[in-house]
Formats: structure tokens, C-alpha cells, sequence
């Protein structure tokens, strides 16, 4: 066993731990951060790949912005445990049957002969961009499949804001841009007034 | 280069007892190992350092800047201050509040620091003075410096503190608004040096016009939006809306104390370097010298950081904070836009024979 296969049972056997933990976890926020420390440890596997470009977009994308909103929401929310809980048994035996059938494809597709025959982990030599590479077939060869998935991201992206915006009536809000164009004249009004004569002795005594 | 004048010297050192044979049987299998390592102190021995005396440095400054004197009774010119700061806050009680995540609340100051350093891993210091000169290194350092989020928001939550919470929600949006922006501008610098390899992109600066060639002068808006978009992501001010003293006590860190706030402390200033480390190599030409007829070399480099960090300091001695809704409207309404726009530009005006960078 060489030290490549060790990490990888180590980033493997990690995956597999924060996986369950973050089904089991009894705090929604710990789940979230199980979730995390899965998402590190297979970007380390990428990593091992040589899919250098993948696994840090992974984790820029999902662990730097996905999980922290993620965690954001998470955090706010009032969660009740127990109402979580409840009906676990009543529906274990479809949640079984859903993963008994994922875990047959996964097993169905790993292990056909498509995808198992003729597929070799090519060295590379050091001066090798696996993101110059990923670029060249992104926008070569697979351009109109990326244009579109593009457009269906952009378009679901519109469709949720569309979707959830409310204009509320009541709502109070600042108008940042006339808050910065505001000049002195509009707030400061400098009037001319004759100065007044001063009277000797306390205001009170003035007979006029 | 350095490597074999170490092993020379090593070995003969060993040589005048007779055990050089001996020793580097023992050694050989493990030196890769040794040498980074050795690297790795080389970079953040140094780092801490900056990172106590910019303490000092931003003491000393803002007190100018404010006509006062500054820390000056430790040391001549207070120049043990930090030692002394230090020295307090490692002595102090670490109190962890009850009802808080104990785990998370002693683990989420490391979240914060670990970040701030293994960013460093990929920043090269001159012509072929990096740890690790990594091809997706730009990529490397937008996803370290967004791991950072992580301490923040970990040390509000854990803290079971309201203001904590409430600086650590602020923080969180702050740094996710204004990444955005930050990538965005880090796309016009890769765009234009068509490489993602901070060597590379030293490199493409290179010309016989010294400072002219830089990537500052056409991409100067983004410039812009990199520095201020890098002062949001270290919370500092203008934008340290996460610590808000006069509205959320101290944000993040406020039940903190001891040696734990110092590593927050540290991260922070950890961060702002890296910030300025970067908008040096990535803008600024890094080590190249500003005028064709001086050579290159890394004291440039140190001057162009030492500049952006006086200019961090500046600001915070100058701008009073931004209110919230003002700090989103300038990342959302202001910096992506114009970094959208600027991409596309960039993009037009490479394919023209008016790009001579």
C-alpha cells in the first residue's frame, strides 16, 4: 500500500464518518458543519485525482458561499427537534427502499463494464493545467451544453427572486442615492436678519 | 539552490565527527518533509512579526494622524508594545460562557487563523521564492481567504450570545457580498495575464517601461474595487460593521478573551498583509522595480506592501463606518456591476491591437 492509497482511505473513511454524522447529529448546526468537513474531504480526493481545478472550486463554491448561507439560515431558524423526529418509523421503510435504490445504481453504474474497462489514472507531467485543459473542452467541444446549462441556471436564478419577492406596502426603506446627492441649500437655509440690540441686564428685566 | 548550500553546509558539519554517512542515512527519506517545513517557518516566523509590530505600526499612526503620541512608555518609541500586549493576553483567563458550544467555541478561533496562513502557501515572495508555485494558485487564495468566514461565524454562534450572533450574521453577509466583487476583479487580472500562476502573473508585468506595464494602469477600476473590497473581507474599517462596538459591543469576539481573542486578533492582521501581499503581485508589478533602470528585487515588493498597509491604517484613522444598508448597497449595487462591465471590457479590448500589457 503506498502513501497515495493511505490518503485516500484516510479522505475516504473521513467522508464516510462526517456523511453519517450529519444525518445523526443532533444539533442542526453541527449537521451543517459535517456536512462541510465532507465537502473538504472529497475536494481532497479531487486533489488526489489531479483534478486540481475541481476540487477548489468545490470547496470555493460550496464550502465558501453555499454552506455559509447555508449555515446562515440554519442558524436562524427556531428549529423543534421532537416534531423532527417524529414518524421516524413510519417512514423508514420508504426512506430504506429510496436508499437501497440508489445504492443499486451507484452499484450498477460503477461496476458496468462502461465504466469500468479502459479507464486508467493518467500521470501528468508537471507543467500539465488540468484548468487550462477543463477550459479548452468547456468552450470548444461542450460549448453549447455549458451555454445552456448557463441559461437554465440564470433562469431558475431570476425565477426564485421573481418567485419570493414581495412588495410590501409598509415597508420603510432609504433612498441611498438622494441620501448622497443631498447638497447644503436643501437642508441649510441661511436667512438675513437685522442683529438685534442688546439690552443691558437679564432678559427679564426688558419693559417693551 | 539554497537547499544544497544547506546540505553542504550540513554535511560538513557532520564530517568533522565522521558521521555524514550516518546521518543522511537517517535523514534522506524524510528531508522533502524537513525542507518544507523549514520553508514554512521561513514564512510565517516573519509573518507573526508583521503581524505584532503592524499592531504598533497602526497605534503609532493613527495617533499621528490624530496629533497624539501613541503607545510610548514600553521600549524606546514603544517598540516593546506588542511583547508586552502579547505577554498580557497570554496571561489572561480564558473564560468559556455557559451555554455556550464549548467545542466550537475553542475551535473557531483556529478556523479563523488556519485560513489567514495557509493562504500564504502560494504567494511568491521574488522570482521563484514560493513555498508552492501552484498553477491554480489565484483559485487557491479566493478559496482560502473564503474559508475564513468560517471562524467568524462559528465564534457568534457558539458564543450563545445575542451580539455575537448578530455580528456574526453581519460578517457573513459582508464577506459573501463582497467576494463576488472580489472575484470578478481577480477575473480581469487572470484575463489579462492569462494565468492563474501569481509567478506568471508577476511575470506578465514585466516590461521596459517599468511602472506603465503594471496591471494597475488598465485595470485601475478594478484596482479600486480589489482594495476596497479587500478592506470589507478583513472587516476592518470603514466596514467592521462585525465588531460594531457602538451598536453590537464588539461583534464576533465579544465573549472572548485572553489568548482566544488574541488569535482573532492576529487573524485579522494576518489577513490584511495577505491583502496587501496580494494587491501588490497581482496589480502592483510584486517585485518588479517601478523604473527600468533598478533591478528587481523583493525590497520593491515590501515597499508596495508597506504603502497598501499605511494606506489601511489611513482609512481607519479617516472614515467613520458605513451604515449596513450602505455597506450592501456598495458591494451589490456598486462593485459588481462595474466589475461585470470592466470583464467585458477587458475582453473587447484584448482581442484590439490598443492591449499592450
Amino acid at each position: 500500500m503506498n502513501f497515495e492509497t493511505i490518503v485516500f482511505y484516510m479522505f475516504a473513511a473521513l467522508i464516510v464518518f462526517s456523511a453519517l454524522r450529519v444525518i445523526t447529529a443532533r444539533n442542526p448546526v453541527h449537521a451543517v458543519l459535517f456536512l462541510v468537513l465532507a465537502f473538504i474531504s472529497s475536494a481532497g480526493i479531487w486533489l488526489l485525482l489531479e483534478a486540481e481545478f475541481l476540487a477548489i472550486t468545490l470547496v470555493l463554491v460550496y464550502v465558501g458561499a453555499v454552506m455559509v448561507l447555508f449555515l446562515f439560515v440554519v442558524m436562524m431558524l427556531d428549529i423543534n427537534l421532537v416534531k423532527l423526529r417524529e414518524g421516524f418509523w413510519r417512514w423508514l421503510p420508504f426512506g430504506a427502499a429510496l436508499a437501497g435504490l440508489m445504492a443499486f445504481e451507484m452499484i450498477w453504474v460503477l461496476g458496468s463494464h462502461e465504466t469500468s474497462t479502459g479507464v486508467v489514472a493518467v500521470k501528468h507531467a508537471a507543467d500539465y493545467s488540468n484548468t487550462k485543459e477543463l477550459g479548452r473542452l468547456i468552450y470548444t467541444d461542450y460549448v453549447y451544453p455549458f451555454e445552456i446549462a448557463a441559461v437554465i441556471l440564470l433562469v431558475a436564478m431570476i425565477a426564485a427572486i421573481a418567485l419570493t419577492l414581495r412588495r410590501r406596502k409598509d415597508a420603510k426603506s432609504q433612498v441611498v442615492s438622494d441620501q448622497v446627492a443631498v447638497k447644503k441649500a436643501d437642508r441649510l437655509r441661511i436667512v438675513a436678519m437685522q442683529s438685534e440690540k442688546l439690552v443691558a441686564g437679564h432678559p427679564s428685566e426688558r419693559k417693551d | 539552490m539554497m537547499e544544497a548550500q544547506i546540505l553542504h553546509f550540513f554535511q560538513w558539519f557532520w564530517d568533522l565527527f565522521g558521521l555524514w554517512d550516518l546521518m543522511w542515512g537517517y535523514i534522506q527519506p524524510v528531508w522533502p518533509l524537513l525542507w518544507t517545513v523549514a520553508k514554512i517557518f521561513a514564512i510565517i516566523l516573519p509573518l507573526l512579526g508583521a503581524v505584532a509590530y503592524l499592531t504598533l505600526a497602526e497605534r503609532k499612526v493613527i495617533g499621528y494622524m490624530q496629533i497624539r503620541i501613541g503607545p510610548n512608555r514600553v521600549g524606546y518609541f514603544g517598540l516593546l508594545q506588542p511583547i508586552a500586549d502579547g505577554l498580557k493576553l497570554f496571561l489572561k483567563e480564558i473564560i468559556i460562557p455557559s451555554g455556550s458550544s464549548k467545542f466550537l467555541f475553542v475551535i473557531a478561533p483556529i478556523m479563523a487563523f488556519a485560513p489567514a496562513l495557509a493562504a500564504w502557501a502560494v504567494v511568491p515572495f521574488s522570482e521563484g521564492m514560493a513555498l508552492a508555485n501552484v498553477n491554480a494558485g489565484l483559485l487557491y487564495i479566493l478559496t482560502m481567504t473564503s474559508l475564513g468566514i468560517y471562524g467568524i461565524i462559528i465564534a457568534g454562534w457558539a458564543s450563545n450570545s445575542k451580539y455575537a450572533f448578530l455580528g456574526a450574521v453581519r460578517s457573513a453577509a459582508q464577506i459573501v457580498s463582497y467576494e463576488i466583487a472580489m472575484g470578478f476583479a481577480l477575473v480581469c487580472v487572470l484575463m489579462a495575464s492569462q494565468s492563474m500562476n501569481l509567478t506568471e502573473i508577476v511575470r506578465g508585468q514585466h516590461g521596459s517601461l517599468g511602472a506603465l506595464n503594471w496591471y494597475v494602469i488598465p485595470l485601475f477600476p478594478m484596482f479600486m474595487v480589489y482594495l476596497i473590497s479587500g478592506v470589507a473581507e478583513t472587516n476592518r474599517s470603514p466596514f467592521d460593521m462585525a465588531e460594531g462596538e457602538s451598536e453590537i459591543v464588539a461583534g464576533f469576539h465579544v465573549e472572548y478573551s485572553g489568548m482566544a481573542f488574541a488569535v482573532f486578533f492576529l487573524a485579522e492582521y494576518a489577513n490584511m498583509i495577505l491583502i496587501a501581499f496580494l494587491t501588490s503581485i497581482l496589480f502592483l508589478g510584486g517585485w518588479l522595480s517601478p523604473v527600468p533602470f533598478l533591478p528587481d528585487s523583493f525590497i520593491w515588493l515590501l515597499g508596495k506592501v508597506s504603502f497598501i498597509l499605511l494606506l489601511f491604517l489611513w482609512f481607519r484613522a479617516t472614515f467613520p463606518r458605513y451604515r449596513y444598508d450602505q455597506l450592501m448597497r456598495l458591494g451589490w449595487k456598486v462593485f459588481i456591476p462595474l466589475t461585470i462591465i470592466w470583464v467585458v471590457v477587458i475582453a473587447v479590448w484584448m482581442q484590439t491591437s490598443l492591449w499592450v500589457w
